[in-house]
């Protein structure tokens, strides 16, 4: 479903912040992209999305997404794609709301934009992803405003939105970072759930390798922007082959690990 | 391993409120009792907002509680006068979360290692240098960062100097708020491992708070888990993964994500999210998400009780 082949990721003169990333990934697959701060994890998402920021582009390589050629696309066409078949989830998606709106006024715009229904069909819409999000009081959270909503449902608004159109590939940017970890169980239990619905590919960048490692097929770990490590859950974690990774793995702390003290 | 001998700081039945718009009142911190001992490391855990740094506020004098007393070596705190105040802060560090936002970016590293001996007169200009050379050391940073700027460090290396900084007073108490939690899972290691040889070193009590229940039970001594400003299980480290028994304690044990987990393993997480601290029932805090809820959890809140030495819980399933 999609085949990244080479890509390099430049941001203006710098060197590559992203080196020939290689990844083939099926339907209804999970890929964890796992990595310290600055390895170029977010960055490679970005470039699949084609929302690098600023100054970055893709100084070499191929994106095709069933198929098709994505660096060949279009604005235009590229931006037809988003929102209906891939579809981005953030760190915190409440950032990504406009705060002096009311949330369903946002995703009845957003449903609209995207296909022709009315306002009260893309409202019952609205209301229909929520509720199966398991926010209970779908009508109420639609006539809140951002702030008013913790951090948790924030969260699961943004991966409604995001799943509003059925995409076949979900891009998600450190979805459980900026949360509790009760609630990050949740999500990542919910994440997983939509997997199983509605076949959805999933990329999800984290810096958590015990998320990471739960929810991939295939894990790849990524050190100053070139590729340390890939293969499938099992190849990675019990067998990787760079240093890297396994002085990652072992710096993880468990509750059967190391004590420092007795 | 734990004597009542061997308290440095002791909170007794501390509370705190906050006054809310609409004539409301927020408790931080209700009815608070711990102990901090000698040499050894007590870990907060609980999920944001739960009154964890509220609390370290407290024990370090940034905030007075609204009633309850600390004590340190039995002399109480709360209310010496202000010029007193000042000098016992001496005793009592902090490490903070983002180093750099702590840390005045005009300012150099020698300057920002030895600013509080300077502040307390306990140092001379000329001894500067020597001193500052001595802290890096301590904390196993080069010389050549004497003169450079925080921005052009890493951030396990600012993280090392901001420890530098605590210790440069020899404080009995080392508070770390979320000293760890920006950085990432390798750097985090390296700076556990070396509080806990300056722990061994000079014999220091640290209060660590942290979300993350593994990391807090790989190090320290005693671990209070806290909900909605409640304590609701004191507990020794090593204990955490066998004898935990408050069901908040066991779903925080139960969210966590293992490397070595298999897929098909559950994740026995707890539903809903943390009520609104404005509005608490009466009764246990944790009621609305415990699967144990019974009758006389609703109406009288459970006490902190000894279940064995060293290890207390708040639920009315136990003692």
């Amino acid at each position: 479903m999609l085949e990244i082949k080479d890509l390099t990721v430049r941001y203006g003169k710098q060197e590559p912040t992203v080196e020939s990333f290689q990844l083939s990934m099926k339907k209804g697959e999970i890929v964890s992209i796992v990595g310290e701060s600055g390895s170029g994890k977010t960055t490679v998402i970005r470039a699949v999305l084609g929302a690098l920021p600023g100054s970055g582009y893709i100084s070499a390589g191929e994106i095709y997404f069933q198929g098709e050629a994505l660096t060949q696309k279009s604005g235009e066409e590229w931006r037809n794609l988003r929102g209906t078949r891939m579809s981005m989830i953030f760190q915190d998606c409440g950032g990504t709301l406009n705060p002096i709106r009311k949330i369903g006024k946002q995703y009845v715009e957003y449903i609209c934009t995207h296909s022709r229904v009315t306002r009260p069909q893309a409202w019952n819409k609205a209301a229909e992803m929520l509720k199966k999000m398991r926010l209970a009081d779908a009508e109420n959270i639609m006539k809140s405003y951002p702030h008013q909503l913790s951090g948790g449902m924030r969260q699961r608004v943004g991966i409604a939105m995001a799943m509003t159109f059925q995409p076949q590939l979900l891009l998600a940017d450190e979805p459980t970072s900026a949360l509790d970890v009760t609630t990050q169980a949740q999500i990542v239990r919910q994440m997983m759930e939509l997997r199983d619905r509605y076949e959805t590919g999933i990329i999800i960048v984290t810096h958590n390798l015990g998320v990471a490692a739960y929810m991939a097929d295939k894990l790849v770990v990524m050190q100053n922007g070139k590729v340390v490590d890939q293969g499938t859950r099992d190849e990675v974690m019990n067998h990787p082959v760079s240093d890297y990774t396994k002085s990652l793995l072992q710096a993880v702390p468990e509750m059967e690990g190391e004590r420092f003290v007795s | 391993m734990f004597h009542e001998s061997d308290v440095v700081l002791k909170a007794n039945h501390i509370v705190k409120q906050f006054s809310a718009p609409g004539k409301k009142v927020l408790t931080a911190c209700s009815d608070i009792s711990l102990n901090v001992y000698k040499g050894k490391t007590l870990g907060i855990v609980g999920e944001s907002g739960c009154g964890k740094s509220t609390l370290v506020r407290m024990l370090i004098q940034m905030d007075a509680p609204t009633s309850g007393e600390i004590l340190c070596h039995g002399r109480d705190i709360v209310h010496l006068p202000e010029k007193e105040k000042r000098l016992n802060r001496q005793n009592m560090q902090m490490v903070f979360q983002d180093p750099l936002a702590s840390f005045n970016p005009k300012m150099k590293i020698i300057d920002i290692l030895t600013e509080p001996l300077m502040n307390f007169k306990r140092l001379k200009k000329s001894e500067k240098e020597e001193k500052a050379k001595e802290l890096l050391g301590m904390v196993e940073l080069s010389e050549d960062f004497l003169y450079r700027y925080p921005h052009s460090m890493s951030g396990g290396q600012r993280q090392r100097v901001g420890i530098a900084r605590a210790l440069s007073l020899e404080p009995e108490v080392l508070v770390c708020d979320e000293a760890t939690s920006a950085l990432d899972v390798s750097i985090q290691k390296t700076i556990i491992e070396l509080l806990v040889k300056l722990q061994k070193e000079k014999d220091i009590s640290i209060v660590f708070i942290c979300h993350d229940i593994a990391l807090i039970q790989a190090f320290a001594h005693q671990i209070a888990v806290m909900y909605l400003g409640h304590i609701v299980e004191v507990i020794p480290g090593e204990a955490v993964r066998t004898r935990a028994v408050h069901p908040y304690t066991q779903a925080l044990l139960g969210s966590l994500f293992s490397i070595h987990m298999e897929q098909n393993c559950e994740i026995r997480s707890i539903e809903g999210e943390v009520p609104s601290p404005l509005d608490v029932l009466e009764g246990c805090p944790f009621q609305s998400r415990c699967s144990f809820c019974g009758s006389r959890c609703r109406t009288e809140k459970p006490k902190l009780r000894e279940i064995r030495p060293g290890h207390q819980a708040a639920c009315h399933r136990f003692g």
